[in-house]
């Protein structure tokens, strides 16, 4: 007995020893919502580019490291939308899995949760599906963590500047009717709006939000008509977006200026309302002239028969390609010089040359799109190739 | 802008009242308290859906074939899932809880097989999305349809459980299971028709609410909680109950969400719920006691 005993603890011994010397795969582990609330936005945003990214790198033979290619292998495992489940499964990848890298998991809430597991165990954190005005203090605190996509006080800064310019022209009036998601991202931006809209100016004559799952939003679309004001703002989810959308054009409730929350980027929005989607203003957007974001989409296309979402999967696939090149740089799995590569490098990405500043993409994407021609071009913030906002949004087609 | 609120919270009410009614046969008459049941709808919205876009066929013809399909899938689950359980089970109560645990084991069946199909994405399509004026109000055909479905559905389904032999023989078995059986019905058949009916019903409801709505694999459990409150609220068992509480869920919502603030609809709904429960725990058209 005693001695099966030390048998074993030699062989587990000799076990921990061994992967040190011969790195024959790189191990990759992600939690991620594949049931649960989280998923639809998880699905649509997040897993394809990690299945993308994975397939690419191992069509290549792996990573780049020490000089020879090592392929690149996956753990994955279900959050359920849940944080308590976020940050077990996590620390399961990296006390029992011992995987090299973690990618992150979906949303701002997850990703704040999981934030101290990565930054515990200094795993960098590369999130590109939380949007919080705290980045740029989360990024001091853990400094492993990169906030890619952005601040709500962005977001809602270029969309204020958007329609002062449109007010000054005046292409639309002084009064905002606004609806938000009693939910993280709807509380975060309005709140935001709320301070932006008056800074600027603007009155808001409906300002109003409603529970997660409402299944009826032509009260509010009422209210918002009657409001009389020419622009109509809403910080929504995609089925609430979805229902916006076809509910204000049952009714024929057509603002001068239609901003609507996530989802107007997601594919399935022109492929539904085709036409309609003309003039509707969203988060995020496109350039019409970059070449690898066209070919990013392409291939989106054909791995999983719909195209990326025009907000987020272009950073998410940039960030996949920042670590990829940061690990093939550094050259070995060395997590912190990592990390510090990707503070301080530059990368070539889908969206172009990415330096990051304080742990922030600064001006490498679109905050404001819209949707003209069938394309969902980036209108803000006024960087090269910003196309001008059309207004007023054109009539609903029946 | 009345007519509007009314108009709106009647078509959403109308929904609901949908949603509820076969769960309240299930429930009511066969016993079953059917967990599943969300997932069963989004099944159906799936299959209108797949339907709809692979073979051309028109959401009002699959509103025919997808319950039809509903029908004899929950025939089939009571058949050979909960018989053994009806067989077993000592009393109705212990019926129920068994019922609960079999049932949500089903949930994550149906879930999981959806996941594996169609993954965790959104989806939608758009169907009869036009508006119809309605004393100068406008009101989407496809809403309006589902409300015209759930007092045809509820009306119909009333008359036919208490002018019919075969619906008394339902009714008797949701009424007490050991003495209709000493008047020669067949309980476990009326129950298993009850059963399969409801499944048939709350496919009608996909249909109709994939019209409208933008649903995934995982949302199911929201269309049973609120289905829950329905027939709870309604009464158990009882279909006009179901259609009253669906109505009046719907109406002040939207009431709510025009004259207070869209941000107390839920709130305004449980209070209704509480309320109710407080002054006739059997529900509105609810029998007391059992």
């Amino acid at each position: 007995m005693y001695r099966r005993m030390s048998l074993l603890a030699a062989l587990a011994a000799g076990l921990l020893a061994a992967p040190s010397l011969a790195q024959d795969k790189v191990k990759i582990g992600y939690a991620i919502s594949k049931t649960g609330p989280n998923a639809g936005g998880a699905s649509i945003t997040q897993i394809p580019n990690y299945e993308m990214w994975v397939k690419d790198v191992n069509a290549k033979g792996g990573l780049m490291i020490g000089g020879k290619r090592v392929p690149v292998e996956v753990i994955e495992y279900d959050d359920r939308s849940n944080s308590e489940e976020a940050v077990r499964a996590v620390e399961r990848l990296v006390t029992q899995d011992k995987v090299d890298f973690l990618f992150p998991p979906w949303g701002t809430g997850l990703n704040l949760a999981v934030g101290p597991v990565f930054n515990k165990y200094g795993y960098p954190q590369l999130t590109f599906s939380a949007v919080t005005d705290r980045a740029p203090e989360l990024a001091k605190r853990w400094p492993n963590s990169f906030w890619l996509l952005g601040t709500s006080a962005q977001y809602v800064d270029a969309l204020v500047s958007v329609m002062k310019k449109l007010r000054d022209e005046g292409k639309i009036s002084a009064n905002v009717a606004m609806i938000s998601i009693a939910d993280g991202f709807g509380i975060d931006l309005s709140n935001a709006a709320r301070k932006g809209f008056e800074a600027a100016g603007f009155k808001l004559a409906y300002d109003k939000s409603y529970p997660i799952g409402t299944q009826d939003l032509s009260p509010l679309l009422g209210e918002a008509a009657r409001s009389g004001a020419d622009s109509f703002v809403a910080f929504s989810y995609p089925p609430d977006t979805l229902a916006l959308t076809e509910q204000a054009k049952v009714a024929s409730y057509a603002p001068k200026l239609m901003f609507l929350g996530v989802g107007v980027g997601f594919p399935m929005y022109p492929g539904r309302f085709g036409a309609n989607a003309e003039g509707i203003m969203s988060l995020g957007g496109w350039s019409k002239d970059n070449a690898s974001t066209q070919a990013y989409a392409k291939k989106h296309e054909e791995m999983f028969k719909r195209g990326p979402d025009r907000w987020g999967s272009q950073v998410g696939y940039s960030s996949l390609q920042m670590l990829e090149q940061a690990i093939e740089k550094v050259g070995k799995i060395d997590r912190p010089a990592i990390i510090k590569e990707l503070q301080t490098g530059t990368f070539d990405t889908v969206l172009g040359k990415v330096k990051l500043v304080d742990n922030q993409m600064k001006d490498n994407f679109w905050l404001i799109g819209q949707w003209q021609d069938g394309f969902f071009v980036g209108v803000a913030p006024p960087r090269a190739g910003a196309a001008n906002v059309v207004v007023p949004k054109p009539a609903w087609k029946p | 802008m009345l007519i509007e609120v009314l108009l709106s919270g009647v078509t959403l009410g109308g929904m609901y009242a949908l949603v509820a009614m076969g769960l309240t046969l299930q429930y009511g008459v066969a016993r079953i308290m059917n967990l599943s049941y969300g997932e069963l709808l989004i099944a159906a919205a799936f299959a209108a859906m797949s339907f709809y876009g692979g073979f051309a066929l028109n959401p009002l013809l699959g509103l025919l074939v997808v319950p039809l399909m509903a029908f004899v899938l929950s025939y089939a689950i009571y058949r050979y899932l909960m018989l053994p359980l009806v067989r077993r089970a000592p009393t109705r109560d212990a019926l129920e809880v068994d019922s609960i645990l079999a049932t949500f084991g089903l949930l994550f069946v149906i879930q999981g097989v959806m996941l594996a199909i169609f993954g965790g994405a959104y989806y939608s399509y758009s169907y009869l999305a036009v508006p119809l004026k309605f004393l100068g109000a406008t009101v989407a055909a496809n809403r309006l349809l589902a409300l015209v479905l759930a007092v045809v559905i509820g009306l119909g389904l009333y008359l036919g459980l208490t002018r019919t032999r075969l619906g008394t023989a339902v009714r008797a078995v949701a009424v007490d299971p050991v003495a209709a059986q000493l008047v020669a019905i067949d309980v476990r058949t009326a129950s298993a028709l009850a059963f399969a009916l409801g499944g048939a019903l709350v496919a009608a409801a996909g249909v109709l609410v994939s019209m409208f709505l933008t649903f995934n694999a995982n949302l199911g459990v929201v269309f049973t909680l609120k289905a829950l409150v329905v027939v709870i609220m309604g009464g158990v068992g009882n279909l006009l109950g179901a259609l009253i509480a669906g109505l009046i869920l719907g109406l002040v919502e939207n009431s709510v969400a025009v004259f207070v603030d869209p941000g107390l609809t839920l709130a305004a709904t449980y209070a209704i719920f509480l309320l109710v429960l407080l002054v006739r725990p059997q529900g509105l058209l609810g029998r007391s006691g059992r």
